[in-house]
This record gives structure tokens, sequence and C-alpha cells, in this order.
């Protein structure tokens, strides 16, 4: 019997609601670890996020601060959680935190908690509003995008394309519209949640794909998988998947990851053309998707490759995976006891 | 025509496109079909094969043949 060494992982993402995190799907695969036994430190923002309360994944949950209260504060809550926890490895599942991480890294690596995670470059050259130029960059096909601040920079940016457009938030967030009534409506729902700006995108007619990989930050990566969305919810999440097959897909991640030096976990979202098969690039995530324990399913367990990564083990790069394997979400009511919420409330952590 | 060569056809009459992840199913007619095309084959062929076994006359069998193979041909399932 192989004895797993002992480690401290902490994860942020832990909000398993309807659009989810992907902090329990990673904590899922962490758990099924062969080579390390892992204590699951949760770090949430909100003190109704379900993961605090699962028990049976989470070791110990911290609340921190949101990242706009700034880095000094996120900083000074982590070394009082680092102090308590010794943490190892931190894996951040959002995008709103990502750039709070990413400036950082060099403290926290000094205080002995090391991150895969993207360099502010790389993670600024995928945002939405720039991947017209990503696309140039690096030979990849990207649908005609624009980014407006007002309703009066999109009227006059809307004028270039025809409809559908797509309406998206900085962050997250999409809309179809066919009208420019639409256009605004959604331009006006979109910056009051997420803010300005808003990105139009060219709407591609065509089915639409999604590949979690997992790049070493060298250029190579470690292992992908392909979905296709069969079930999504009123947000356009997906509920439901199915690992696929299509070579073209496993090409076009292996070259954003190998021409970006991608370190760390990243969602590839691709629309393939009806008429032609052409594959476009819609958005590429910095982080793991929320389905990522399919990834797992298919014998894929990315969240332990990245900690052998990041703990100098040597990982082979996996080009296989099971396809036909199918993910299915389902909700599920918690039952807890009050003090726990209180806890949250009263100290920030349990 | 051909069926692509990663079609997977089960005895249940359960099909998958692992390319882009679609299933579809048929009954005991179509998997025979299916499995006809599996290797190059005109639909002449598929047809007098049909007539062979099941009481059908020409025309309906050549019209409902025509209508499967067309649906086979929109799920993307034949090669190009």
């Amino acid at each position: 019997m192989t004895i797993r060494k002992k480690i401290t992982v902490a994860v942020t993402g832990l909000n398993a609601i309807d659009s989810p995190g992907p902090g329990i799907a990673v904590i899922r695969g962490l758990k099924e670890s062969e080579t390390y036994d892992i204590r699951i430190i949760g770090l949430a923002y909100e003190i109704l996020e379900p993961g605090i309360y699962m028990d049976e994944l989470v070791d110990k949950v911290y609340q921190i601060p949101v990242p706009s209260s700034g880095f000094d504060q996120m900083l000074q809550r982590i070394q009082y959680i680092q102090e308590k926890e010794n943490i190892d490895v931190l894996i951040p599942n959002f995008d709103a935190e990502l750039m709070t991480f990413i400036k950082l890294k060099p403290v926290l690596k000094k205080m002995g908690i090391k991150m895969l995670i993207p360099s502010k470059e790389q993670f600024e050259e995928r945002l939405k509003g720039e991947l017209v130029v990503f696309g140039k960059k690096h030979h990849i096909k990207v649908p005609k995008s624009e980014t407006v601040f007002t309703i009066d920079e999109m009227e006059e940016a809307l004028k270039g394309f025809e409809y559908p457009v797509v309406v998206k938030g900085k962050f997250y967030d999409a809309y179809i519209a066919t009208t420019k009534e639409q256009c605004k409506s959604y331009f006006h729902k979109i910056s009051a949640k997420w803010g300005a700006p808003i990105i139009l995108q060219q709407f591609i007619n065509g089915n639409e794909f999604n590949i979690t990989a997992l790049g070493d930050g060298k250029g190579t990566m470690l292992g992908a998988v392909a979905m296709r969305k069969t079930f999504l919810t009123d947000k356009g999440k997906a509920w439901a998947g199915i690992s696929i097959d299509d070579p073209k897909l496993m090409q076009m991640a292996n070259n954003v990851i190998s021409k970006t030096l991608w370190a760390g976990g990243m969602e590839i979202e691709l629309m393939k053309e009806r008429d032609t098969n052409d594959l476009y690039l819609i958005e590429i995530n910095p982080r793991f998707p929320a389905w990522i324990y399919l990834a797992n399913g298919c014998g894929q367990n990315h969240p332990d490759m990245l900690i052998k990564t990041l703990l100098g083990e040597k990982v082979e790069p996996i080009k296989k995976y099971a396809v036909g394997k199918m993910f299915i979400r389902y909700s599920y009511d918690l039952i807890c006891d009050l003090d726990k919420y209180e806890q949250m409330s009263i100290n920030g952590e349990v | 025509m051909k069926l692509k060569s990663n079609i997977a056809v089960s005895e249940s009459g359960f099909i998958f496109n692992p390319e882009i992840g679609t299933s579809f199913t048929t009954n005991s007619l179509g998997i025979a079909i299916l499995k006809q095309l599996k290797e190059k084959t005109s639909p002449e062929e598929i047809k007098n094969s049909i007539l062979k076994s099941y009481d059908i006359d020409a025309i309906t069998c050549e019209k409902d043949l025509d209508d499967f193979l067309r649906i086979v041909k929109q799920f993307n399932l034949l090669e190009d």
C-alpha cells in the first residue's frame, strides 16, 4: 500500500450554486489523488457558499475579503490563515480574483504557498476585449469583436456587425441579441451587474464546444478534455455534458497552451461554424471550469496534476481520455446546524 | 456512401457520434442499414437486401430508405 504524502491545499470557488464556481469539483479531484492525502482549506467570500457546509470535502473554511477590497486586505487575511494552516498550494477558481492572486504570487511564495497561475500579461491578453489581438498574434480564428464603454459607442460599433450579435460582460454573462434594442437592454443588464466595458462579438452559427486544459507554464499541455454541453440552464451554464473526440479541438488547445506558455488550468470555449467547419475561439477562462470533474471521470485528474507540477513531481502529459463520458449536475439540500453559520458570521472561519 | 468510421452503433440501436457528442436511436432495420453502411454501399444495394428480407414493395422500400438515408446524412453520420 502506498503511503500518501500529507499536504494542505487552499481552494476558492465554493459557490456550488446554479451557476457554480469550480471549487467543489476541484476538491473532488484533489480528494481522489493517489499521491497526496490532502487537507482542504476552503476560502469563501460569502457565508452561504454551499462548500462551507460540505464537511466530507472541506476540512476548514475561512472567509476572505472580496477582491475589490484590495491587495493589502487579502494579504493580511492569507497571512493570518497561513500562520494557522501551513498551506502548500492555493488554487484560485474565480476570474475576478485572479489578478489579486497574480499580484500576491511572489509574497505568497515567500510564505510557502505555491500557485500555478498565469502571469499578468497572459491573463490580460486573453481578456474578452483583447481576444481579436490575441487571435492575430497566435494565428487563431476569433470572431469580430468590439469593446464599448457607453451606449453611444455601442450604437456606433453595431454599424459594423450583422445580427445576431453576442453581448458579453467583461467577466461573466453573455446574451444573443437580434436587434439594436436588445443590445441596449443587455448592455444595461450586464453593466449594472459587472460594470463596463461590454464586449460585442459576432455570432457564429454552429455548435459550441468546450475544452478544459492544463498547462505547465513552459509550453507543454499536460492534459485536455473536450466536451459538448447537452443541457443548459436558463443562464446558459452546462447542467449536463459529454466528452467528445475531435482532433481539431485538441490541436486548438495545444496551440493556445504552447503559444501562450500558459500556467495552470484554463477553459477554452469554441464555436465550430456549421457551413465551413471552421473553429473560432470564443473565450478563454483563466481557471478550471466548473465541469472539471468530468476530466477526472475521463481519466485525467487535472487538479492532482497541477499539485504534482507545483511540488516538483514528474508529470507526464496525458493525451488520451475516455470519450462518451457524461456528467449530469444535480441539486441537493444540505441540512446544517445553525452553529456553523453562526461561526462563519461571527468569526469568519469554521 | 459510407458511415464515418468513428460512429458507434450498439446492438440496441443507440448511435453515438464521438466527434460532436450527439446520439440517436433507431430500430432493428435501421441497425441493419447502418451495418451495411460500415462498408461503402450504394442505396441500390441496401434496397435489394431489404427487399430480400422483408415483405415490402419496391416503391415503398425506396421511399422509406431515401427518408432514412437523408436523416443519416443530415445527422452528419456519413463520410463526405
